[in-house]
């Protein structure tokens, strides 16, 4: 090998680590989106609400999805999941002290895994807080997989699927000033809609007004690193069909190791490698 | 079959194409069992494929809520690409460790890299519901640089470039291009530092994509540890590969095989065979460590528990004594029998990350369990790439000698 063919190798070698740069990652989400600003959110507060079902109605009026018979309480007999046409849910537990409804939803976490899963940024945490959607997306479904809830559902049956999941009325209300539409519609104020500050400030005005009325724990305060929606509970939270094993860290710091590393590895293994291969060269050579 | 491309020098458009023709031809017996049994398949699949491009996922795949991904990304992406790892650990030993040992496999590992690469990372294709955005993260319709699976797409499609520029040299010759063949033959030094790299970080990247799934996914299986896991796991389960694929091949392709070829044959089993055992013995360390660290030895007296002890002690420990013992006692037989133990145990694991471990808390009846539809699509991903596997190798030199033109222009090159 001459000095020339090494050169030209050296070369393909550096042209490797430039590229190494550019994919390597700039930014992380855990970082972007940790800055406390002003997320908006909702507080549910399950000691009020009656089962009526009326945010499911308001959800899928909003987005044009099939209208649920609210009038039918056969649904209560299963836990219900969200699914791509049913955004909200509202499900009845049986519990320590007797019937408690609760309504799911996606939780528009502080760092959502599913953000930070996306490849192409479909997902999207909105500065203002909710997690939306674009059509960008290529369906991989690395969101789905990754959501710690159970909530970002691609639509199967449909050949040009999409993924479903509660926007926080994003784009139809929000936009606009309104207030989510499931908010609106409570009888009760189960669900309040304000500040992420404000609510968690409401949340433990409400716990200290009236210990005995509720665990003393607000669910999504701290749950992978916190969520814009929030929940407080007579019962302990298990009893409300709660994942209670989630941690406080946020889920994208799990893969942030890795990302950091990448650059390293990619500048530092072909030069090793280039190395190694001198260092084996035969005199004759 | 007769060697019969003596390449012609000038060559007009119209001799290339009868030549492209010709080639195109099959070679061989036609009706041999193996074709049998996978042309159905593989006809049948490639129909399923449209129809399931046509009218979506829910079309062909179960429907199991929570389970997003299932064998295409558990079986074909992620097994499929630890298996293709025998590419870039056979590349690092002859190219930067320049060992002449393993010179006569080394073309036919990296021709089942690269069709690897190209078969089971399209496998992604697949299981993408909008699947005509796919070149959505390539073309910069957002770059999501902070999703581990942006890199991982990169580096499959950088990898399948720098594959494919480590056998264009066979390539050339098949078309006989001289004066091509030694500029692509010149750029293999690169290709392979930059494909041993890209493997290093997307083989771990695989890892690293399920990481953010920590809640979904069992204890036993879960730990910061597993780009890492899948990094070194990835080595012993190409180099299995690479036992097992010798052993078809050295059978169906037998008279192409050159006389260094079956002298040496032997002792290059062996010394996979050994490097394997090594390989998986850090391993097992390493997933020690990790059981002893996490405390999680309550665990392993349940059901699962018990799933992990097979993949771990049936699948990866029994095998890595199997090889051990295949090395002292130079038996061949022993040394492929647990190649496909190891092989079993890594395709049981990658499943586990997927499907299998993944919300083990979901009953039974809910659970993820692939329709005859996903089986079949995913039998003929594989049995495709062993059909152009052998349609190349039927035509190139990838077992037999390169042509003679081409030893004389290396050594002027050395
Ligand atoms: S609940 Fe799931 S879908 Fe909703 S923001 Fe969090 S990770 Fe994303
Ligand atoms: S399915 Fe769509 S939104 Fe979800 S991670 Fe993939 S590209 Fe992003």
């Amino acid at each position: 090998m001459d000095r020339r063919t090494f050169l030209k190798r050296i070369g393909i070698g550096m042209a490797g680590m430039t590229c190494g740069g550019i994919l390597a990652p700039g930014r992380l989400n855990a970082q972007g989106v940790a800055e406390e600003t002003e997320f908006l959110s909702i507080l549910i507060d399950t000691t009020r609400c009656i089962g009526c079902r009326s945010c499911e109605l308001a959800c899928a009026e909003t987005y044009d999805l099939p209208i649920p018979d609210i009038e039918d309480d056969s649904v209560f007999k299963e836990e219900r999941r969200t699914t791509e046409t049913q955004w909200t849910v509202v499900n009845r537990y049986e519990t320590d002290k007797g019937t408690v409804y609760a309504v799911k939803r996606c939780m528009h976490c502080n760092q959502p895994a599913c953000v930070a899963a996306c490849l192409v940024k479909a997902m999207k945490k909105e500065e203002e807080g909710p997690v939306t959607w674009a059509e960008n997306c290529m369906g991989c479904k690395m969101c789905a997989f990754s959501c710690p809830f159970e909530k970002a559902v691609l639509e199967t049956h449909s050949p040009t699927p999409r993924i479903r999941k509660c926007l926080l009325c994003w784009d139809k209300r929000l936009v606009k000033g309104e207030i989510p539409a499931c908010v609106e519609a409570c009888p009760t104020e189960a669900l309040v809609f304000g500040t992420r500050r404000e609510l968690l400030e409401e949340a433990r005005t409400r716990i200290y007004q009236h210990p005995d009325r509720y665990v003393h724990h607000i669910y999504g305060e701290t749950e992978v690193g916190g969520t814009s929606v929030m929940y407080l509970s007579a019962v302990p939270f298990e009893q409300l069909g709660f994942r209670t094993d989630l941690g406080t860290t946020s889920l994208p710091e799990l893969s942030t190791g890795f990302l950091y590393a990448v650059p390293i590895i990619f500048v530092l293994w072909p030069a090793f490698l280039l190395g190694v291969h001198r260092a084996t060269q035969k005199e004759e050579d | 079959m007769t060697d019969k491309q003596t390449p012609l020098q000038k060559r007009t458009l119209k001799d290339f194409i009868a030549f492209i023709i010709a080639e195109l031809k099959p070679r061989g017996k036609i009706f041999t069992p193996f074709n049998i049994i996978t042309a159905p398949i593989l006809a049948l699949g490639i129909i399923l494929v449209v129809y399931r491009l046509i009218n979506g996922l829910g079309s062909v795949v179960t429907e199991a809520p929570g389970f997003p991904w299932g064998i295409w990304i558990g079986f074909n992406v992620m097994v499929g690409v630890a298996f293709a790892g025998g590419a870039y650990v056979l590349t690092f030993v002859v190219y930067i460790l320049r060992s002449e040992k393993y010179h006569p496999i080394i073309r036919a590992t990296i021709l089942n890299g690269f069709l690897a690469y190209v078969f089971y990372a399209g496998a992604i294709f697949l299981d993408l519901g909008r699947w005509w955005n796919i070149v959505n993260p390539l073309i910069g319709n957002k770059f999501g640089v902070n999703s581990v699976l942006f890199l991982v797409a990169w580096h499959f499609l950088l990898y399948m470039i720098a594959e494919f520029i480590e056998f264009s040299p066979a390539f050339a010759e098949w078309l006989g291009l001289k004066k091509i063949r030694k500029i692509l033959h010149s750029f293999t030094l690169g290709a392979v530092i930059f494909g041993i790299t890209l493997s290093t970080l997307h083989q771990s990247g695989l890892g690293a994509l399920v990481m953010m799934a920590k809640p979904n996914i069992h204890p036993l299986w879960y730990t910061e540890f597993i780009p890492v896991l899948f990094l070194v796991s990835s080595v012993f389960a190409g180099l299995s590969m690479v036992i097992f694929e010798g052993t078809i091949s050295t059978r169906v392709f037998g008279n192409q095989l050159t006389d260094d070829f079956r002298r040496s044959y032997d002792d290059i089993v062996l010394g996979l065979g050994k490097t394997c055992a090594a390989v998986m013995f850090v391993y097992l360390f390493l997933k020690a460590l990790v059981l002893i660290h996490g405390a999680n030895w309550s665990l392993i007296a349940t059901p699962m528990g018990y799933w992990y002890l097979t993949e771990v002690v049936g699948l990866t420990l029994i095998p890595c004594i199997l090889f051990l013992r295949g090395f002292r006692d130079r038996n061949i037989k022993i040394i492929r029998m647990a190649a496909i133990l190891t092989m079993a145990g890594i395709i049981i694991n990658r499943c586990n990350y997927v499907f299998i471990a993944y919300k083990w808390y979901v009953p039974l009846s809910e659970r993820y369990i692939p329709s005859w539809q996903e089986v079949v699509m995913a039998l003929t991903i594989v049995f495709a790439h062993i059909w152009v596997f052998r349609w190349i190798v039927h035509r190139m030199a990838v077992y037999r000698k390169p042509p003679a033109w081409t030893i004389k222009e290396d050594r002027h090159a050395a």
